[in-house]
Formats: C-alpha cells, sequence, structure tokens
C-alpha cells in the first residue's frame, strides 16, 4: 500500500492551521525541517506473544529516524502515532517530497522536540498499513495476505513490539517517549509496562480509558465496514475487492470526533454547496450542504489509502485500552509502577478526548506524587488541536523538553525554529 | 485559529519570554523569602497560584523540596514549565478537586486569597491538602486606607493600585479580620509576618503594614 500521510488526524485541519511548511517542489529544505528522509524496514524474528493469546510469529516495524544518537544513547525520543499516521513523523518523503510528515511542526532542528540534540524514532505500529506488518501483509504461513487472520491487538503489544525496536538500536533507557491520543495512550503503556526504560512520559491529548460514547462512535465506523459487502468478512484481498464504501463512512464519523462543534460551524455552517435556483434545495439526497461534500470527500480519499482492517484493529485497540482494569478500576493503582516524569497537555475543544479525561490522569499520579506536568490549552480546534500550531501549547511542550535535555546534560538549544520561531 | 486567539496565544508566549529574561535578574522578594523560611527542607509543597514558579524554583534549589504548583494564566504556566517547576493548569476557583487528603506538608496562597470568590472555600480546601497553609493578602487595616475613605475615596496604593470598578480583589480583609475567618475554620495561626514596601514591620503591624502573611495549621493535621 502507498503510505500518502495526511499532516493531520483530520485534513480538515490542514484547512484551518497555518501554513504548514510546505515542501519546495525542487526539493529545497525548509528552516526547521529534517529534510529528505526514508523509512527503515527492520524485522524481528523472535515472536510475539499477544495480549489475546495469539502469537504473531514474526513482524517487521516501519521506522524514520532524526537526529544522531549520541555516545551514551540517553537522548533517544520516541514517537507513537494516532489512528492514521505512521512512523513519517517529519521531514519529507525521499519519493516524495510533498509528503511531509504528520507532526512536522513539532519535531525538527531548533523545533519544540529539538532534533539538533535529540534522536527521534519515528515507529509504524504492527497491525497498520503503512510499511509494518499487518493484516495486508503476506502471511509466511500461507503466502497470502493475513486478512481477517491477523491477530488482534493491545496498546501493549503495540508497546512490547516497540521494546524489542529500543533493544535493536541499544537504548536502554528512552529519554522520552510522547504521543497524542492514541499516540498517548502507548506513551502510558511505556511508564506502566517498562517503567525502568522511560525517562518522560507525554501525553498529549489522550484518555485513561474509551468512554460509552467512544466505544459507540467506534462500534458505528465498524459496523459501517464490517457489512459493506466487499469486505467478505476481512478476507477482500482474495476477492480482489476493498470494502471502500464502509471504510469512507467510518473515516466520515471518525472526521467528526476530531473537530469541534465551533470548527465546524465556522467552516462549514449551512452553506449549500450548490444550492438550485433561487437559493432553492434540491429536496433529494444527494450532496446538499457543505459538510456532507466535505466529509464525503475526506471518507472517499481515505478509503484509496487505509487498510479497512487496519482500521478495525486499531479502533478495537482503542476499546480494549483501560491499564486500571486490572486494578479494578483504580488507575493511580495501575500507575503506581511508573517511574518516568510526565507531561500532560489537553484541549478545551476536545470532546473526543476532553480535559476531563486528562484530570483524570494528572489526578492518578498526584496522588501516587510521580511528578506530572499539566497544561490545559483553550485552542478551538477540538481534538485535532494536538496536530496544530498553537504556540501556547508548542511553547510548553519545547519548555518541557529544554528542560529533559538540561536533567541530561545534553547541548543548549542552537535555534527555535517552527511555530515558535 | 482566528486573528485575536492566535495573538493572545503568541502574547502568552511573549510574556512567558518577558517572565523567563526578568527571572534571571531577580532575587525572591522579602515576603516570598519569610514564606521560604517557614517551610521545611525536604517537605511537600503546593503552591496555589504559582506563577512563574520562583518560589517553587528556590524551595527546590535550596531547600530540595518535593513541589507541585497550580497556575491559571497561559504565559505563568509556561514560564514555570521552562523552570522545570511541575505545574497543574487550572482555575482555583474550581477548588483542589485533583489533591488527595494531606498530600502535602504546606500550601502556600500568595497573594491571591483577596481576588477569590469562595475565600472560605479555598482556604479549606488548603487546610484540607496540607498540614500548614500559608496565605499572604494584602492588609485593608492599613492606616491610610482609613484616612481615604475618611476623605470620601476608596484606598489605592502599592498593594492595591486599583481603582474600586476594575480591582480584582473581591475579598479584602484586615489582619484581625482574618483571624476571625482563621479561628472559625478551626485553622491554629502558627506564625505572622507584615511588611511595608518590601521591608518588614513589627511595630502596630495591623496599622501599618501593607502586606500580611499568616502560617496556620489545619485542623486535620495529625499530632
Amino acid at each position: 500500500m502507498v503510505p500518502l500521510h495526511t499532516s493531520s488526524e483530520t485534513d480538515a485541519s490542514a484547512a484551518f492551521a497555518p501554513a504548514q511548511p510546505k515542501a519546495d517542489p525542487r526539493g529545497a529544505v525548509p528552516p526547521g525541517s529534517v529534510g529528505l528522509v526514508s523509512p527503515s524496514f527492520i524485522a524481528f524474528d523472535e515472536p510475539l506473544r499477544l495480549s489475546s493469546g495469539q502469537v504473531l510469529p514474526r513482524y517487521e516495524l516501519a521506522v524514520e529516524t532524526y537526529g544522531t544518537l549520541n555516545a551514551q544513547r540517553n537522548n533517544a525520543v520516541l514517537i507513537c502515532h494516532a489512528l492514521n499516521a505512521s512512523h513519517h513523523v517529519a521531514g519529507m518523503s525521499a519519493d516524495n517530497p510533498k509528503d511531509v510528515g504528520w507532526w512536522d511542526n513539532m519535531v525538527g532542528p531548533g523545533k519544540a522536540v529539538d532534533t539538533d540534540r535529540f534522536f527521534v524514532i519515528g515507529v509504524n505500529n504492527i497491525g497498520s498499513c503503512f510499511g509494518s506488518t499487518g493484516p495486508a501483509s503476506v502471511n509466511p504461513d500461507t503466502g497470502k495476505p493475513w486478512g481477517a487472520a491477523f491477530p488482534m491487538l493491545t496498546v501493549k503489544d503495540w508497546v512490547l513490539a516497540q521494546v524489542r525496536l529500543a533493544d535493536h538500536f541499544g537504548i536502554e533507557k528512552f529519554a522520552a517517549v510522547m504521543g497524542g491520543s492514541l499516540g498517548g495512550m502507548q506513551a502510558l503503556g511505556w511508564a506502566i509496562t517498562c517503567p525502568q526504560r522511560i525517562g518522560h512520559c507525554i501525553v498529549i491529548a489522550s484518555t485513561p480509558r474509551l468512554s460509552a460514547q467512544n466505544i459507540g462512535f467506534n462500534e458505528v465506523a465498524r459496523r459501517a465496514i464490517i457489512s459493506d459487502p466487499d469486505f467478505h468478512g476481512g478476507d477482500y484481498y482474495a476477492h480482489g475487492t476493498v470494502p471502500a464504501k464502509g471504510l469512507s463512512v467510518a473515516r466520515m464519523i471518525g472526521h467528526i470526533t476530531y473537530l469541534s462543534d465551533d470548527d465546524m460551524a465556522a467552516k462549514f455552517g449551512r452553506t449549500q454547496r450548490s444550492p438550485a435556483q433561487n437559493g432553492e434545495y434540491h429536496y433529494g439526497y444527494d450532496v446538499e450542504f457543505e459538510v456532507e461534500s466535505y466529509l464525503r470527500y475526506q471518507g472517499e480519499k481515505f478509503s484509496t489509502y487505509f487498510d479497512a482492517n487496519t482500521y478495525l484493529l486499531i479502533t478495537r485497540a482503542l476499546d480494549y485500552f483501560d491499564p486500571s482494569r486490572n486494578h479494578g478500576g483504580d488507575l493511580a493503582k495501575a500507575l503506581e509502577v511508573a517511574t518516568a516524569e510526565f507531561l500532560l497537555v489537553s484541549f478545551s475543544t476536545d470532546w473526543r478526548f476532553p480535559p476531563s479525561r486528562s484530570r483524570e490522569i494528572v489526578q492518578a499520579l498526584l496522588k501516587n506524587q510521580t511528578p506530572v506536568t499539566y497544561a490545559e490549552i483553550d485552542a478551538p480546534h477540538g481534538h485535532d488541536a494536538f496536530l496544530l500550531e498553537d504556540p501556547r501549547y508548542h511553547a510548553v511542550v519545547q519548555g518541557y523538553y529544554d528542560r529533559i535535555a538540561a536533567q541530561l546534560g545534553l547541548p543548549e538549544r542552537q535555534s527555535v525554529n517552527g511555530v515558535l520561531a | 485559529m482566528s486573528e485575536t486567539r492566535r495573538l493572545s496565544a503568541r502574547d502568552a508566549v511573549r510574556r512567558a519570554d518577558e517572565a523567563s529574561n526578568r527571572a534571571t535578574r531577580q532575587s525572591l522578594r522579602p515576603d516570598l523569602a519569610r514564606i521560604a523560611s517557614w517551610i521545611d527542607t525536604n517537605s511537600r509543597v503546593l503552591d496555589l497560584g504559582c506563577g512563574d514558579g520562583t518560589l517553587l524554583a528556590h524551595l527546590r534549589d535550596k531547600k530540595s523540596v518535593d513541589g507541585a504548583g497550580v497556575e491559571f494564566d497561559d504565559a505563568r504556566v509556561i514560564s514555570a514549565v521552562r523552570r522545570g517547576v511541575r505545574v497543574v493548569q487550572q482555575n482555583l476557583e474550581e477548588g483542589l478537586a485533583l489533591f488527595d487528603d494531606q498530600q502535602f506538608d504546606s500550601v502556600v496562597l500568595s497573594q491571591t486569597l483577596q481576588a477569590m470568590h469562595h475565600t472560605e472555600h479555598i482556604l479549606r480546601e488548603m487546610a484540607r491538602v496540607a498540614r500548614y497553609g500559608i496565605v499572604s493578602f494584602p492588609n485593608f487595616g492599613y492606616w491610610p486606607h482609613g484616612f481615604s475613605i475618611l476623605r470620601g475615596r476608596m484606598p489605592v496604593t502599592g498593594e492595591m493600585p486599583y481603582q474600586w470598578y476594575d480591582t480584582p480583589n473581591i475579598h479584602l480583609c484586615t489582619l484581625r479580620d482574618f483571624e476571625a475567618l482563621a479561628s472559625k475554620l478551626g485553622l491554629r495561626i502558627t506564625d505572622l509576618a507584615t511588611f511595608n514596601g518590601g521591608k518588614e514591620v513589627k511595630f502596630l503591624a495591623g496599622w501599618r503594614s501593607t502586606l500580611a502573611v499568616y502560617r496556620f495549621e489545619s485542623p486535620m493535621a495529625k499530632p
């Protein structure tokens, strides 16, 4: 599958956000960009035992790295991705310079996560469709795509797969593991599963567990995919079909949850797409309003590059995430093992994972007397705000990373690029 | 992002930059120095309205204090993060629900009490989360204030530089007023320091001081 990455969780955000540093068509590198990047693919032949009890016999992870791992190997940062992103976190793809990484505004020389001092790893998770082993990969046992036979995954499984990546690089302890949304859950997972291997845990726009409403949205998305006649029980590769209709509806639903009501009102309102004469309605079910046209377009585009089985797997992993589950619902107990210091950030208009969910994590950490910093950014862009260029948000993250650098005795920041330049 | 919103976001970062530059030149204010003197080495401290983290950074560096701050203002949160002070961004009026009972040795509320809507509530909350509470506030009993009122005008002075119609100070009190409330809430006052223009005042403090700093023990404190 060709990774056609969007620069944010939704493309809508790109329309609201200040211009991303667009790659120059001639390949010139804008200031603060890590430049042209290519993924590497790292194979792990030791079977991975999964939470479900199933075993993934071997897997490959697609990875990009930026900056240089220092001699002490203490300046490494792992960036975990959310639902529809990948290892392409920053810079411009060497084979398509217009393809800018999904968190390029955050990661680069002189940016908040400063690659002049930190060695940053972007990793694509197993189950994905952007290069790491997933349902569309060939199952070595059958010689055919895994399809429906690909094992179910959890956030913990991703963390365990990433731990082997840390071993591969000889990184005993990450300076920080960081992610937004589902990526934040992986950062939390690291702090709980391998407390000794993470200095700082940076959790942005995330939640300690999905609410019934969150699961409800995921279920509607999954039903859309599964009930598409082209889905064929997940083995659509063999049938030469793609459940594009179902996947595109799933994406439309997800998309709505990434935006705030204000955002949608400002961008679309009740504007009609192409009104009939005298501004009349068409009185039918074709596109009547701008918002419908937009969502349909986003859904259809998504269905051309994203794998439906991956969408199912990832939404289910979101549903299953609940570190307090084995502790009678007590999140503080679940986090007791954590030795990392924490930074949490939430956004006021995020109704998918609202500030109150981040505060639950903060409260649990405070209860455990675990060092925690928490910023609640008053931003209008809903859940998607974590990918956008709010100067306060970036100042908090940058200030926090500069302290990590000072703690580790890394060099001082040489430049300020990106949002705060 | 709307233009005004973006400007205010930029402005918060600019104010944080200015605060960071100032911080490197400044020594601790006398009232904060006194507060620091009441805090034990290696203790746990919560600073409510911690601003740019000046006090907590001082306590961390000089007394190995394990501190946390609460601050609402974006620019101050950024400044505190830059100093490596642990800060939780929250409006104090929402209370201290994030914090457990008796989680800290001391809790500080510096020059904020007079601006809070729920005065009694925050004092009770302070007594809930820590053994010792420290509050500072402008002394309304400062004698020129009385003089000003005799002349028919609300006082406007150094610690309270606001006109009556634009002041954030909605709950002003004198030293005795505060002591009466503390008594009502079961807070046992252990220390008092009073200041005027950055200098400590010991004689006739109720009239001559502009700023009062009290330390009290929580009724929940275990003997």
